[in-house]
């Protein structure tokens, strides 16, 4: 066992891990924190995407010691301080980007990623940008909208109720 | 996953030292890896990840050559050669999905040498050298066939020197499901010649479709590889394509990089 | 205008927050104390026959508790079908046994002949590739027609590889075979509905517990319908009494119905946890969950329609070929039959319908309801043939469709399928969709696609489905072994809040904000004040669950009788604090008052008085206000719709797009516009991935080669456009309270034949003879049609 140090959603942890512990497991298992979801085993769903010192990463295909020292943070650590939805999160929300729920934490990490490296994206950079989280439930249609409406663009236009 | 213990040494050295383990195994991004271990279709001793090696990391561009660090991720590249190696850098940026070109990594990449990769295309169409820890091999020499290269065991991709050509452009027709190639091609075009990379199509891995680079080194126009016919044998049958299908791709994707080269 | 957070708003999902923040609790979020994990042992080969299973060195490996076979089950009982289908000679279907885990044989890849308890899933794993297995392979039957041929069968002991031969209707057979014979023209056509793997997101998850105290066991599991799945442990597979069984399904990950049959493994966690005092776990991996969840559609047919001069349809045969899989899961002998064959004369007037159904045992995956579950088949049938004839015989194919639909004065409707239609507009239907979706313009956008040298193709697609399958005591005489019912208990507690416990279980479907709408607009106060109850056996009035779009129709109306019947008590106690007779009360926006007077009491106060009934007409009325209803209904709701979609196709490569879907449905009265829109997006999304890149693939041995996401394409954003969607054309429900229709499969029922018969449209547009093409329209597929036509 070896132990990692790290902090995840701003707190510090320290745990002992064995080399095939996985940054997910350790989250999921450890951590309790189980919004990180696991609904793959070859790295594709994205529902567990979490980010590692600002950038997303596949938390299920990531060993624990590999984040040693790393600042990580969940979705447990996206709201706003007084507990409030952010704005992403508002806007799936507001938009029905999410039906079962189990994609969504990963939907939501990949979004924030998105939209930090490119404020206003178009359609198609939304849809590009979502290639590895996959939503079995929504066609995808509300979360587009709701990527575009977090990003401050005026979605009334995109056919809906 | 079987159990395995894990180390990060920060220099080169301490990484071969690590590997001489028996059944140690080289851990770069762990985007390939880490789901074979899954399936526990591997069972190494030990993983010695190369990530926190500052020496492979990152770009250096002496002229008309770069030299990327082995264990710099597709996101770099992608982000650190759009000036200097455009088409690398698309190739880059359509390699997996965002949170796997935050951690897969060129030299991992190469090392595999999965037939349907994108980085063996570009590699091996730039005329790239492969820098191990030991020796330097030519792309022509370096890339073996399907999963298999000329590295020796616990040598290790460093970097990679990539000359950078006048013009190329990759284009990547996807596999639906795991959106790898389902044929890719990478054209470049050099003072000297013209050189043209297949990925995804071939039960040998990457190779070079030499009747098209003679044929674009005369003429370089879509136009001038109308005349071929690329031969289905030995081309990859699966779900998604057969050999003929395959093949068929090969001259549209060429024909298209050629018109798109730039 | 709705009421806010009432009947017809788009309210906002309350259940959205838990799950954007990280605070969702699905099954494999759940840590016991103590808690150990299973993990199953499952052939790598399609069809073996166990000769031995030495576990003696992995009992002795670290962290090996227990360890299970086919063996320690011999004597519970298995897994049955829900439906007793018969086949056209009158001769029961073949109802081999399905084990908790196989004994004797093993009968698909994946199937479980082993299970290990360890205190760690990886122990389990070095446990599980200790054991000494010696299973002898032989051949695999694959494919349906060689298996109906040949005498290598799945279940040795019922002697033939068919479970049923099924016919509908059959006493129209020779008047069909007659019209068919003597038709002005027969347009036929083979095609393949496409095995699907239905991939919820979230993997089955199974958690099994004992108190030896109490004798009671305790199952949390991915279910989407928890009564169901206790019933059957109950009273088929372990014999537990009901009462000592208590099943939740948590949140739940996405079923599409996957998660509705209750499998093996729920049951061997029960018997682990008794066995050893301990919480027993299993969590599906992905690839396991490929193997093993139950996979969808799976038919080989081949339709015919018959038209006279004028072009009306005078008659629709099939002849089709269900596979079922390896053993027949809980839904997999209704959903090819009265799921399939009651949709096959669809929207139209057609007066013969002639269904022969084959339902084939084979070594894959079992194989039973998926989004849809029938009528995708039947529709997809339906439209491709009507396409394909409006072609033959040189008709517009919106026009040949109009000609035969139902008109709205001819409800109710006796359909040549045996089902009577209560409502339907079928051409409004048809009309908005040609307004929505532009098709005027889609000339104009051909002509742009050809200049960028991709062929544009228009598509369109009428259908019509049963939803909120019932009643029970009709269902009872086709061979349902359940009733189909749902149930609900609306208790308003002394405060005035209200709890109300549904048989239904969402898992994406929006219930928790849905339901308190109903409820909130039935008694005039505010939706926040209510809470839905789901998933927990020990919570819950015995209710079905959810499957078949009943949800709101079923349940919904549940909902609404328990709360009738709570305000005609309320009423009761208001009349009495009012010192009025109760018909002289009225009950308007949460207030009680007496007719021609200003006296009146809130619905607050009436709660008050119901539980602390001091001054209370004890003799005359219980305390307390709770009232529980079961609701059968009376038909099944008929939604329909129309829907067109536009493709580009790249002729080099083959590569299809989807440029335009439009889909415009009647659900009859909508409930919350936001929630259905979304329903419906996400069918179109499973409909388009079905249409042209989902393919589940068996090799001659039974290998799956699409078994995980590296072959399996699952639709991805930029796969799909964004969709228009419109709901404006409805026509009521006659039947139920509510109104309501049902609108959870229609996305993924409706767009697979649109979307081929669009790229069909751009095959010919292209001067390609192309008649058809299988789904998935993969790329490769549509290359080669393309160069074979050449």
């Amino acid at each position: 066992m070896t132990t990692v140090t790290m902090t995840v959603n701003g707190k510090p942890v320290s745990e002992n891990v064995e080399g095939r512990t996985l940054l997910s497991t350790l989250l999921r298992d450890d951590l309790r924190l189980t919004g990180t979801h696991i609904g793959c085993d070859t790295s594709q769903c994205g529902a567990c995407v979490v980010h590692v010192n600002g950038e997303a990463v596949k938390s299920c295909t990531m060993f624990a010691i590999e984040a040693d020292g790393a600042e990580v943070s969940t979705i447990e650590g996206q709201a706003n301080a007084d507990g409030s939805l952010n704005v992403i999160q508002q806007a799936f929300q507001d938009h029905h980007g999410l039906q079962c729920g189990f994609c969504t934490p990963g939907m939501v990490m990949t979004t924030a990623s998105l939209l930090k490296e490119n404020p206003k994206p178009t359609e198609a950079e939304v849809r590009t940008y979502l290639e590895g989280n996959i939503c079995r439930c929504t066609g995808y249609h509300n979360i587009v909208k709701a990527i575009m409406a977090a990003s401050g663009q005026d979605v009334s236009a995109i056919a809906a109720e | 996953m079987y159990a395995f213990d894990i180390e990060r040494p920060t220099s080169v050295a301490d990484a071969v030292a690590a590997l001489k383990d028996e059944d140690a195994q080289a851990l770069g991004g762990g985007q390939t890896l880490i789901p074979t271990l899954k399936q526990r279709l591997a069972a190494p001793s030990k993983l010695v990840s190369l990530t926190g090696i500052a020496d492979m990391q990152g770009i250096a561009n002496d002229g008309d050559t770069l030299r990327i660090g082995g264990a710099t991720t597709h996101a770099t590249v992608a982000v650190d050669t759009a000036d200097t190696y455009p088409a690398l850098a698309d190739l880059a940026s359509h390699i997996g999905d965002p949170a796997v070109r935050n951690r897969g990594t060129i030299g991992g990449s190469l090392a595999n040498n999965d037939p349907s990769a994108c980085y063996p295309a570009v590699a091996l169409a730039s005329g790239a050298t492969i820098i191990t820890n030991t020796r330097e091999i030519a792309a022509d020499d370096y890339f073996q066939g399907m999963f298999t290269t000329a590295l020796e065991d616990g040598e290790i991709v460093t970097a990679i020197s990539m000359p950078v050509p006048e013009k190329a452009n990759y284009q990547k027709f996807v596999q639906p499901a795991s959106r790898f190639a389902l044929v890719g091609v990478f054209v470049a075009k050099f003072a000297d010649g013209v050189r043209v990379a297949v990925t995804g199509a071939s039960n040998e891995g990457v190779h070079r479709w030499t009747e098209a680079e003679d044929a674009l080194s005369a003429d370089f126009s879509a136009g001038a590889i109308a005349g071929l016919t690329v031969s289905a044998d030995n081309l990859i049958a699966d779900l998604h394509g057969s050999p003929e299908y395959r093949a068929h791709l090969v001259k549209v994707m060429t024909g298209r990089a050629v018109a798109a080269a730039s | 205008m709705p009421k806010d957070d009432g009947i017809g708003a788009a309210t906002v999902r309350r259940e959205d927050v838990r799950f954007l923040t990280g605070r969702g609790r699905y099954s494999d979020d759940i840590k016991a104390f103590g808690e150990c994990a299973a993990v199953f042992a499952r052939s790598t080969v399609a069809n073996g026959t166990i000769k031995s299973i030495n576990t003696e060195a992995a009992a002795a490996m670290p962290g090996v508790l227990a360890i299970f076979t086919g063996e320690d089950f011999v004597d519970v009982g298995g897994n049955p079908a829900g439906w007793l289908v018969n086949s056209r000679d009158g001769e029961p279907m073949k109802e081999p046994k399905r084990p908790v885990l196989a004994h004797g044989k093993v009968r698909h890849v994946g199937d479980a002949y082993a299970a290990v308890i360890a205190e760690t899933v990886e122990q389990g794993r070095d446990a599980v590739e200790a054991l000494e297995v010696d299973i002898e392979e032989h051949a695999a039957v694959i494919n349906m027609k060689d298996a109906l041929a040949g005498t290598n069968y799945v279940h040795d002991e019922i002697g033939t590889n068919q479970c049923f031969d099924w016919g509908w209707i059959e006493d129209n057979r020779a008047a069909t075979d007659e019209a068919i014979k003597g038709a002005h023209h027969v347009t036929t056509l083979e095609l393949v509905n496409n095995r699907l793997v239905p991939n919820a997101m979230e993997p089955r998850c199974s958690i099994g517990d004992y108190n030896h105290g109490t004798g009671d066991y305790t199952l949390q599991t991915t279910s989407q319908n928890p009564h169901l799945t206790r019933l059957l442990i109950s009273a088929f597979v372990l014999g537990i009494p009901e009462n000592k069984l208590t099943v939740i399904a948590p949140d739940v990950g996405g079923g599409f119905g996957s998660k509705i049959y209750h499998y093996g493994e729920e049951a061997l966690v029960l018997a682990a946890a008794k066995k050893l005092g301990r919480t027993v776990k299993w969590t599906s991996d992905r690839s396991e969950a490929f193997l093993t969840d139950a996979h969808g559609r799976d038919h080989v047919t081949k339709i015919e329609l018959a038209l006279d001069e004028k072009g009306n349809f005078l008659a629709f045969r099939t002849e089709t070929y269900a596979n079922v899989g390896a053993y027949l899961s809980n839904f997999s002998t209704v959903t090819p039959t009265f799921l399939h064959g009651t949709l096959m004369a669809g929207n139209y007037t057609v007066p013969l319908v002639y269904v022969n159904l084959k339902a084939v045992f084979t070594n894959t995956a079992p194989v039973d309801a998926y989004r849809g579950a029938g009528r995708p088949e039947a529709t997809f049938s339906l439209e491709r043939v009507i396409d394909m004839a409006a072609r033959e015989i040189g008709r517009d194919p919106i026009e040949l469709r109009r000609q035969n639909f139902i008109k709205p004065d001819q409800y109710p409707f006796a359909s040549a399928a045996g089902l009577e239609y209560d409502s339907g507009n079928y051409d409004a239907l048809m009309d908005q969709m040609e307004k929505v979706s532009d098709k005027a313009g889609f000339a104009a956008r051909r002509a742009e696609s050809e200049s960028k040298g991709l062929l544009r193709g228009f598509g369109v697609n009428a259908y019509v489905e049963a939803c909120g399958i019932a009643p029970s005591n009709l269902v009872g005489i086709l061979g349902s072994r359940v009733g189909l019912y749902d149930a609900a208990t609306v208790r308003v507690n002394a405060t005035g809040n209200l709890s109300v416990m549904v048989g239904a279980h969402s898992h994406g479907q929006g219930h928790e904000t849905v339901f308190p709408q109903i409820v909130a607009d039935m008694l005039g106060i505010d939706a926040a004040s209510i809470d839905i109850v789901h998933g927990d056996t020990s919570k819950i009035p015995f209710g079905m669950g959810t499957y078949g779009s009943r949800s709101l129709a079923v349940c919904g109306s549940a909902v609404v009788r328990a709360t009738e019947k709570v305000i005609a008590k309320a009423t009761k106690i208001a009349a009495h604090m009012l010192e009025a007779e109760a018909g002289d009360v009225d009950f308007n926006d949460g207030t009680f008052s007496v007719k021609g007077t200003n006296r009146s009491v809130s619905f607050g106060e009436v709660a008050l008085k119901a539980y602390i009934p001091h001054d209370y007409p004890i003799d005359l009325i219980e305390p307390g206000l709770e009232e529980t209803a079961f609701y059968d209904p009376a038909n099944f709701t008929y939604p329909s719709g129309a829907y067109c979609c536009e493709v580009e196709v790249d002729p080099e490569t083959g590569k299809v797009r989807v440029d335009r879907m439009t889909a415009v449905d009647d659900f009859g009265n909508v409930m919350n516009p936001m929630i259905v829109t979304g329903q419906v997006h996400g069918g179109l999304g499973q409909g388009i991935g079905q249409a042209l890149v989902e393919q589940t693939t068996y090799d001659d041995d039974g290998q799956l080669l699409s078994a995980s996401y590296m072959d399996y394409a699952m639709p991805r954003a930029d796969d799909l456009p964004f969709y228009v969607v419109d709901h404006s054309q409805s026509t009521v429900c006659t039947h139920n309270p509510l109104g309501a229709k049902g609108c959870g499969e229609a996305g993924a029922i409706g767009s697979p034949p649109t979307v081929v018969n669009a790229v069909i449209d751009a095959m010919q547009s292209g001067g390609k003879n192309i008649t058809h093409i299988d789904m998935p329209m993969t790329p490769h597929r549509v290359w080669t049609a393309m160069n074979n036509a050449q």
